[in-house]
């Protein structure tokens, strides 16, 4: 059935008997203003992510874990999902080792721990890929690793993001770093916690995602 | 086709919902907020650069549109995205049907879609006993009032808290409530259960992009991740004119979307599908389906003029700046899409016979036509459909199913008389005189003229006579 549809839906596609259409130059300039500056980026970022109710905690590079530590400490939060194998990962289950927080590993497919996902992990911990000043968008690449799921069903997300890998809009990330040669299996762009309007215009957060999302900058 | 037959009756709805202040306000108010997140939003962008990129991109895909499906087809294959095709709603229904049946699937949960809403769906899944839950928080409130959505990107504009807060209070038994966050979280909680337990994940795709075989979805929930993720097997639907070229055109178009719907920069997610888990991975589903819907499309497609309608990315600017819709609401025009684009698009899914107050149900004002972020010229659009609707000379036979629906043989009569009195001096004005001797038996009730207006009466001497008597006065 599905084949003899679309034999028929491209076969009446160039069937078309009016002219050969026109097309306009897509220009593309409008998508890329002037090279604004790394504390301009930065500015900008925390702007945007802050005003959709995004938490920005600005820390060096060299002691980004205390910084870690102290936002768990102060929230009491204790099942942590962390990567296994990611830098992010190893450092952090080495900073928390004498802590009370428990590290937890997203190590077997969702089938076999779906319920404890669901039911257990109090906070997530993952890299990111980048951030886009323009929108305060974070870049999320999920893998093996750190699946999808991980910056999804916990109640809050932290995630690192490096102040060097700000790119200033959406278009340059992906051109800077060749994603139409090698998009992997699920690309994420996200932008505060997860949020509805749909009871007459009144905002609500955490209505299926996290209710918080903490982005830790690392300063170099 | 019952829901067919509900079209019709346009008029009647729409002197019920002016009738009723809560849809009145109800309307009003979201639609002035919405409005003005819109122009905050836009503030910060070169709007006319953007639109005129924006409307460029999607005519370009249009313009190799065969070419792009089948390379869009191509590369999701070999993402191992398996894709179907469909020439209609029933078609797609059925494919829909056989892969969930083969998953032995019982419950599907759903993420936000209005082609699914287009074809009816549910009803389709509910009659091989397969229960379909909308997830999107706008969209289980209407489901759960067993109603239609009445705004396509928020399906629950019409219902105020009070309203929605008895309705979950009387199907799910959570407490009534006038605080929002309360009742979020309770739906989230529900909701939460029925993602685990769902078997298969049905979403839309709000663009599909033909270079790299991906899908993308646009969201603020979470609950469209959630749909293509947990469950281990995931369906998009979508119509065929969804594809784009390259990646590189989806941030314009995104960025305008997010900016003309909601006014937001950007929605919480964007969601990039390019293909089912991989054996290293520990999630997201194991088989990924892609069902091309066309549904009409390829018929509008024919048409030079008609063909823009196909540019539409579904951001509902147009109804939230429509003067009728914001006082008449969704229901009223009793289609899948309410609004400028639903009267613009829904003739041809549905037929003019079934839509044909649909076109002339507008003051032609062109609000829409101004805020539409590709530059889809619906007023325009508007007078070719109202056109068809009384046409019935053309020589090339229309691609408008029911074209010349309206026509009538008086009104033809009349204006053929009119036509050849016009063009015969000597009857014509004979005529005049006629007229204007028995001037006092001209009608004082024109129909629908009078209602609201006074009947016109001919003069008692006409523009010539009073012309000519000027000149001669005047030398």
């Amino acid at each position: 059935m599905s084949q003899e549809a679309r034999a028929r839906i491209l076969h009446h596609l160039r069937q078309r008997t009016d002219r050969a259409l026109s097309v306009p130059t897509s220009n593309f300039r409008v998508m890329t203003p002037d090279t604004p500056t790394r504390e301009q980026m930065l500015e900008r970022f925390e702007r945007c992510l802050t005003s959709v109710h995004g938490e920005v905690i600005h820390t060096p590079a060299a002691q980004w874990t205390d910084a870690l530590r102290d936002l768990l400490q102060a929230r009491q939060l204790k099942r942590l999902l962390l990567p296994a194998r990611h830098a992010v990962g190893v450092e952090a289950r080495a900073a928390l080792a004498d802590t009370e927080v428990e590290p937890m590993t997203y190590d077997r497919p969702i089938e076999d721990w779906q319920s404890e996902l669901f039911e257990k992990v109090e906070v997530s911990l993952t890299s990111t890929e980048g951030g886009i000043a323009e929108t305060g968008s974070l870049i999320l690449w999920p893998d093996a690793d750190q699946p999808r799921l991980m910056s999804l069903v916990p109640p809050i997300h932290i995630a690192v993001l490096d102040a060097d890998r700000l790119y200033p809009t959406f278009q340059e990330a992906m051109q800077r770093e060749h994603w139409a040669t090698r998009m992997p299996t699920n690309v994420l762009l996200i932008s505060g916690p997860s949020k509805t309007a749909d009871i007459e215009q009144t905002l609500a957060y955490g209505v299926h995602g996290p209710r918080e999302l903490i982005v830790l900058v690392r300063h170099p | 086709m019952s829901s067919q037959e509900a079209v019709r009756h346009f008029h009647p709805r729409a002197r019920d919902a002016l009738n009723n202040p809560r849809i009145r306000q109800n309307f009003r108010r979201a639609m002035d907020g919405l409005m003005q997140k819109r122009a905050t939003a836009l503030q910060d962008h070169d709007t006319e650069a953007l639109r005129d990129l924006g409307a460029a991109i999607r005519q370009r895909a249009l313009s190799q549109l065969p070419d792009l499906l089948e390379q869009l087809e191509a590369n999701c294959t070999r993402n191992g995205i398996q894709v179907h095709w469909a020439q209609d709603g029933d078609q797609a229904c059925q494919i829909i049907t056989d892969i969930c049946q083969q998953q032995g699937a019982r419950s599907v949960i759903k993420g936000k879609s209005m082609v699914s809403e287009e074809m009816e769906l549910n009803h389709h899944l509910a009659e091989v006993g397969i229960t379909a839950l909308e997830s999107d928080l706008g969209e289980y409130i209407v489901q759960l009032a067993e109603e239609t959505p009445s705004h396509i990107i928020m399906p629950a504009i019409h219902k105020n808290t009070e309203e929605i807060s008895e309705l979950l209070h009387d199907k799910t038994g959570t407490q009534r409530s006038q605080d929002v966050d309360y009742l979020t979280a309770s739906a989230r909680a529900q909701m939460r259960q029925a993602f685990q337990r769902a078997d298969v994940g049905l979403s839309g795709a709000n663009f599909a992009i033909a270079e790299t075989g991906t899908l993308c979805l646009v969201e603020n929930e979470g609950n469209g991740r959630m749909s293509t993720t947990v469950p281990p097997c995931h369906i998009a639907v979508t119509g065929i004119e969804k594809v784009v070229q390259h990646l590189a055109d989806v941030p314009p178009l995104l960025s305008l979307l997010t900016r003309s719907a909601t006014g937001q920069h950007i929605t919480t997610y964007l969601n990039m599908i390019t293909g089912p888990r991989k054996a290293e991975e520990q999630d997201g589903p194991q088989a990924v389906h892609l069902v091309l819907v066309d549904n009409g499309r390829s018929d509008i497609y024919q048409d030079d003029q008609l063909l823009d309608t196909l540019r539409c990315i579904r951001c509902g600017a147009c109804m939230n700046h429509c003067p009728v819709y914001t006082r008449v609401g969704g229901h009223t025009y009793g289609t899948t899409y309410p609004g400028p684009i639903g009267k613009i698009l829904m003739p041809h899914l549905l037929g003019l016979e079934d839509t044909r107050d649909l076109p002339s149900a507008s003051s032609l004002c062109g609000a829409c036509g101004e805020v539409c972020p590709v530059r889809i010229p619906i007023p325009e659009l508007l007078v070719r459909l109202r056109r068809e609707a009384v046409d019935g000379d053309s020589s090339r036979p229309s691609v408008v199913r029911g074209h010349g629906v309206k026509r009538h043989w008086t009104e033809v009569g009349v204006w053929r008389a009119w036509a050849w009195l016009n063009s015969h001096p000597r009857c014509y004005r004979a005529a005049l005189r006629l007229v204007m001797a028995l001037r006092f038996l001209s009608p004082r009730r024109l129909g629908g003229w009078t209602r609201y207006r006074k009947a016109p009466r001919p003069a008692a001497r006409s523009l010539h006579q009073h012309l000519l008597q000027r000149n001669r006065s005047s030398s």
